[in-house]
This record gives C-alpha cells, sequence and structure tokens, in this order.
C-alpha cells in the first residue's frame, strides 16, 4: 500500500545528482560538465577530483556558460552546463532559447539550489519564474526530481536524450517516496499517495509536503492522492484528468510562481478537456517573496502539510457544495 | 584559385545575393556586401569542409555570429555545393528553410544564429571539444563590429584566452556601421585590436576587401601558438555598390528595381575589368 509507505531520510538531490554524474562519467569520457564557478554549491568538487579532465570551468559567466555548452554538444560530448537556476535560466535565457532549444543541441541544463533554496539570500538568488520561461520554449522537456530515486532516474534519462533538458535540483535532503522497482519514465507522472478524495498534483521538493499533507488529513478521514508530477513539459496529461475525474478536486503544488508553472498548465489541461473541479494552485504569488529559510518561506505561502490540509479543507468544502 | 578568379568570384556572389534579396525584398544588404570576401576566402581556400564531410567530426567549422548578412552565406554555399542555387528562390518564403539567418536546417550551416553575441560562445565550445578530443579541425566564427557591444563577447574572449584555443579564431567584419550609425558614436569600440589583446587573443589586422592578404592571413592563423586568434577586416558596409557603401541606411535596405539594375550595371562593369 503507497498510501502506508513510511519515509526515511535521503540525500540531497543534489548529491545524487553528482554521484549519479560521477558513474555516467567513468563509464564515458564524453561526458562532460561546465560550470560558472557553481562546482562547490553544484556538490561537483568530488567529480572535479575524480575527473579533472571532464569538467570544464568558464567562471561566473553564465551567458557563456550556456553557448559553450552548446558548442561542446555539437561536437558530439554529453553535456551537463550546471548553475544555480536563478542565473541560468535568466541570464542565460537567450542561450538556453536559441543556442541549446532553437539549435536542438542535447545540453542538459542543471538549476541547482533553485526555487527559494537559497533563503534568507533573498530575491537575487530565488529561481520562482524557470518554469514559466522554459515552458514556453519549444523543444524543451522539463524536469523537477521529487526524491532521490527520481534525480538518479532523471539524471540517466538526460544523458541519453538527443534534445534539450532542464533538471531542478533544490539543495536539502529527501526523504525516499518511491518503493524499489518503481519505474521512472520522463513524461509519465509517479504515484506516491493513493487516494479518492481530492489530488495533490505536486513537483520537486513540495511532493514531500503534499505526503505529509495527506497524513494530517487522513487522521480526519480524508483521502488525499500525491503524483509527483516531475516533469512539466511534457506534461502527462492523462494522469491530470484522471486525478480530476477521480477525485473530484485538485491542488496544485509547486516553489514556483503561481504565473505560469505546473498549476497553469494543469488548469489549461483540465478546462480543455472540459473536466470541472475545484481547483487551486498553491506557489508564489505575484509578490516580493518574504525572507527566510526555505522551509519559512514555503510555510508562509502555505506550501507546507498544514498549509495544504488546510487548503484540501477548503477545496473539500467547495466540492461538497 | 588565382587573385583573379577569386575577385571575379567576389564580384558574381555580389551579383547573386543582390538578387536574391531583391526577389525576397529582404535581407541584410549591406552587412552580406562587406562580408562576402571574407566568406569568398574562407570557403574557397580556407576551410577544410564540403558537402561531402558536412558531417565529419575531423571537418573545420565556420559559425557566422552576425547572422543577418546570411545571405552572403547562402550564395556562397550554394556555389561550394552544399545545396542547389535553385533552393535560394525560395528565401524568406512561407516554409523555406532559407530564412533570414542561419539555421542548421540548410546543410552547410553549422548553428542556428541571429540574436547578436552568441557566435563565439557556441564557437569556443567547439574549439574546446576539439581540443578534448585531439582532433585537428579548426573553428572560425565571423562577427560583426556592432555586435561586439554584446557582453557574452567579451566573457567568451576571457574563457577562450584561458583555455589557449588556438584552434578558433575569431574575423571581425569592421565595416564600421551599424544600424543606427557609425559604432564609435553608437558606442565607442576602439582601441578594438588592443582589448583583444589585453583578452589574451593574438591579433591581425587586414584590408577585408583584399582577397589575396584575406587568403594570405587567413592560411596563416593560429597567428600564435597558445592563443586564440582574432582577424581585424577593415570593410565597407555596402561594399561593391557605389550608392550603399558606408551608408547605414543599406543596413536593411531593400533595393528598387531600378536601385538593383543599376547595382548590378555597376558590379557587371568591374568584372569586366577584372576579367581584362
Amino acid at each position: 500500500m503507497k498510501s502506508c509507505l513510511p519515509l526515511e531520510m535521503g540525500k540531497a538531490n543534489l548529491d545524487v545528482f553528482s554521484e549519479t554524474l560521477l558513474g555516467l562519467a567513468r563509464a564515458n569520457r564524453d561526458v562532460v560538465v561546465v560550470t560558472s564557478d557553481s562546482r562547490g554549491s553544484g556538490k561537483l568538487v568530488p567529480f572535479a577530483k575524480a575527473l579533472p579532465k571532464q569538467i570544464i570551468e568558464v567562471g561566473i559567466a553564465e551567458q557563456n556558460l550556456v553557448g559553450v555548452a552548446a558548442g561542446l554538444a555539437s561536437a558530439g560530448k554529453i553535456v551537463f552546463a550546471v548553475s544555480p537556476g536563478s542565473f541560468l535560466t535568466a541570464r542565460s535565457l537567450e542561450q538556453i532559447k536559441n543556442d541549446v532549444c532553437y539549435s536542438d543541441q542535447p545540453v542538459k541544463l542543471v538549476a541547482i539550489s533553485s526555487g527559494v533554496s537559497y533563503g534568507a539570500l533573498g530575491s537575487t538568488h530565488h529561481s520562482l519564474h524557470d518554469l514559466a520561461a522554459l515552458r514556453a520554449l519549444f523543444n524543451c522537456t522539463i524536469v523537477v526530481p521529487a526524491d532521490n530515486f527520481e534525480t538518479a532516474e532523471a539524471v540517466k534519462a538526460a544523458a541519453e536524450m538527443a534534445h534539450p533538458v532542464f533538471l531542478r535540483f533544490g539543495k536539502r535532503p529527501m526523504p525516499h517516496l518511491h518503493r524499489p522497482g518503481t519505474t521512472f519514465t520522463v513524461g509519465k507522472s509517479l504515484l506516491v499517495r493513493e487516494g479518492n478524495d481530492l489530488a495533490f498534483l505536486a513537483t520537486g521538493e513540495t511532493v514531500v509536503q503534499s505526503v505529509m499533507a495527506t497524513d494530517l488529513l487522513a487522521q480526519e478521514g480524508i483521502s488525499a492522492r500525491v503524483l509527483s508530477m516531475h516533469t512539466i513539459k511534457p506534461l502527462d496529461e492523462e494522469a491530470v484528468v484522471q486525478a480530476a475525474q477521480e477525485c473530484g478536486a485538485v491542488i496544485t503544488v509547486e516553489e514556483h510562481s503561481c504565473a505560469g508553472g505546473l498549476g497553469e498548465a494543469c488548469a489549461a489541461v483540465l478546462m480543455q478537456a472540459g473536466v470541472s473541479v475545484p481547483f487551486r494552485i498553491v506557489g508564489f504569488p505575484d509578490e516580493e517573496t518574504v525572507p527566510g529559510t526555505q522551509l519559512e518561506i514555503m510555510a508562509h505561502y502555505g506550501i507546507c502539510p498544514e498549509g495544504l490540509a488546510e487548503t484540501a479543507r477548503t477545496l473539500l468544502n467547495r466540492k461538497r457544495l | 584559385m588565382t587573385e583573379q578568379q577569386l575577385f571575379i568570384k567576389s564580384i558574381e556572389y555580389r551579383i547573386r545575393l543582390l538578387r536574391y534579396i531583391r526577389q525576397a525584398r529582404a535581407g541584410h544588404t549591406g552587412g552580406s556586401l562587406s562580408c562576402v570576401d571574407i566568406l569568398n576566402v574562407l570557403y574557397n581556400c580556407v576551410l577544410n569542409v564540403s558537402p561531402e564531410t558536412a558531417e565529419d567530426p575531423r571537418r573545420d567549422r565556420y559559425i557566422q555570429s552576425k547572422g543577418h548578412s546570411v545571405e552572403a552565406l547562402y550564395v556562397v554555399l550554394a556555389d561550394r555545393g552544399f545545396f542547389s542555387e535553385s533552393d535560394l528562390e525560395t528565401l524568406c518564403r512561407f516554409g523555406s528553410p532559407y530564412v533570414g539567418h542561419p539555421t542548421r536546417k540548410v546543410k552547410g550551416i553549422e548553428h542556428n544564429t541571429g540574436a547578436l553575441g552568441h557566435g563565439l560562445a557556441f564557437s569556443a565550445g567547439v574549439a574546446l571539444a576539439g581540443k578534448i578530443d585531439g582532433l585537428g579541425y579548426r573553428v572560425f566564427t565571423l562577427l560583426g563590429d556592432g555586435e561586439l557591444a554584446e557582453g557574452s563577447n567579451w566573457e567568451s574572449m576571457m574563457m577562450a584566452a584561458h583555455y589557449g584555443l588556438d584552434n578558433l579564431t575569431a574575423i571581425v567584419d569592421r565595416n564600421q556601421l551599424q544600424i543606427t550609425g557609425r559604432t564609435e558614436e553608437v558606442c565607442a569600440l576602439e582601441s578594438l585590436a588592443e582589448k583583444f589583446t589585453a583578452f589574451g587573443w593574438s591579433v591581425r589586422e587586414v584590408d577585408g576587401h583584399d582577397v589575396a592578404a584575406l587568403r594570405h592571413v587567413l592560411c596563416a592563423v593560429p597567428f600564435e601558438s597558445g592563443r586564440p586568434s582574432v582577424l581585424i577586416a577593415h570593410t565597407i558596409k555596402g561594399k561593391g555598390v557605389s550608392f550603399m557603401e558606408n551608408d547605414a541606411r543599406w543596413h536593411h535596405g531593400v533595393p528598387s528595381e531600378e536601385e538593383y539594375e543599376g547595382a548590378i550595371e555597376e558590379l557587371r562593369s568591374q568584372m569586366k575589368e577584372a576579367a581584362v
């Protein structure tokens, strides 16, 4: 029973990214990583020590990072371009659009310390726009893993992909959400909790918050489903529609602006499928983000077990009307 | 190819690119005319690439960072057999791959460009891969002078010098003009050679319309072992057509029928003189 799965703490997804990448790079010397003075925050120091010829440092120059990565990819390298999400996807957006997506160079863009992972460092370091910006670019797969398993699988899948892909990681340790033997497929959501009263469609580090909310709701006899929507694009539209039809109420959860992210993507799917259910997007509102730690900030905006449970109760009241 | 043949070929290219710009009612006339001698020398004398080796990992690469001058590139690639020149009849038409900036949909084009300040970083990445893999290919990229105001270029310059990419050559089409007017009045570039030198590049300068001098200097890359090379090619925007020369209005001006006929007549008379 997925609803009984205990939450055993794992590593930070970034650590798993680094370890998985090192394994891939040991096996294939064409795997290279490009960094913009970001090997420390990208947990890539062990990689650099083990395979110094397969890490390319460009300095604090994110535009160059992405352009160089595209050039390397065009010459046959399997390139992971690693930089903080805030800089990678804002300063280098034109390079991502033109040199990677439009030019169809299979660069693996890796956003580290995404969302509000940098917490009290402030809005310059937050990336709450990236999913919206990249969703609007053609030819860009977007994957936001929730736990260590999803991370390892996503990195391996990215290495095999012949087209551009964006991976987004936070830096807090994440609990394991999936049983051994689970199959990960880019573009197919993963069921984390079974339930039929309402559905949480969550992504990245908000999945565990949603899971903990279901535990609170279960004490009140409310059975909530949780799907890890690890792939934002292409979205698992079938799972979104199915969740809405079977549960009758949907809450989307993301560490991202409410504008243009997972929630609006799901809303568009449901509207166009003619499925109308009580629906709420939980994310960041259109305002300057409050300072604090990642968890404090997320809790302020209702991305915490209590906040999500309360949103669920409100939505269920609407469902019953 | 003799110097005279190269010279005549440049005039032929000018006639052709004007024809397609006139036909499409669109194009970047002035910049295509300023860089076409450089492309002529690259594709006919320097680059180790052909339609047969267009996918060969060891081929030399040319990346046109100043993508707007694509009409010059199209006629040169067609002449070198990468595609049939009749394809250019579709230039800028609905559904045609021959759009107003280079795309990889066209055989022989290495990278999609058009937004300025992108080609050098991409070229540095390709050059770095060549170094890593020990492949002997060389990478050439053409930069517009106005384009150098994009800060991304200077990131790439630092990085290319840091990695000692002597398999990378940048050519600056130094025609002194950008869409608003003179580069020195819009946002001064000079002293450009000193700036490149300070960034660790080996610099040469050349008359960008002297095909013999272009061939001589471009066959001599790298200018210095262990450093990227840059050739500042002094050119004239609109070169070859007297009323287009040194006039920023021809940045993307399209000739009227009368202007077109006059331009072609002028170029044909240059060709007759050259053939003597």
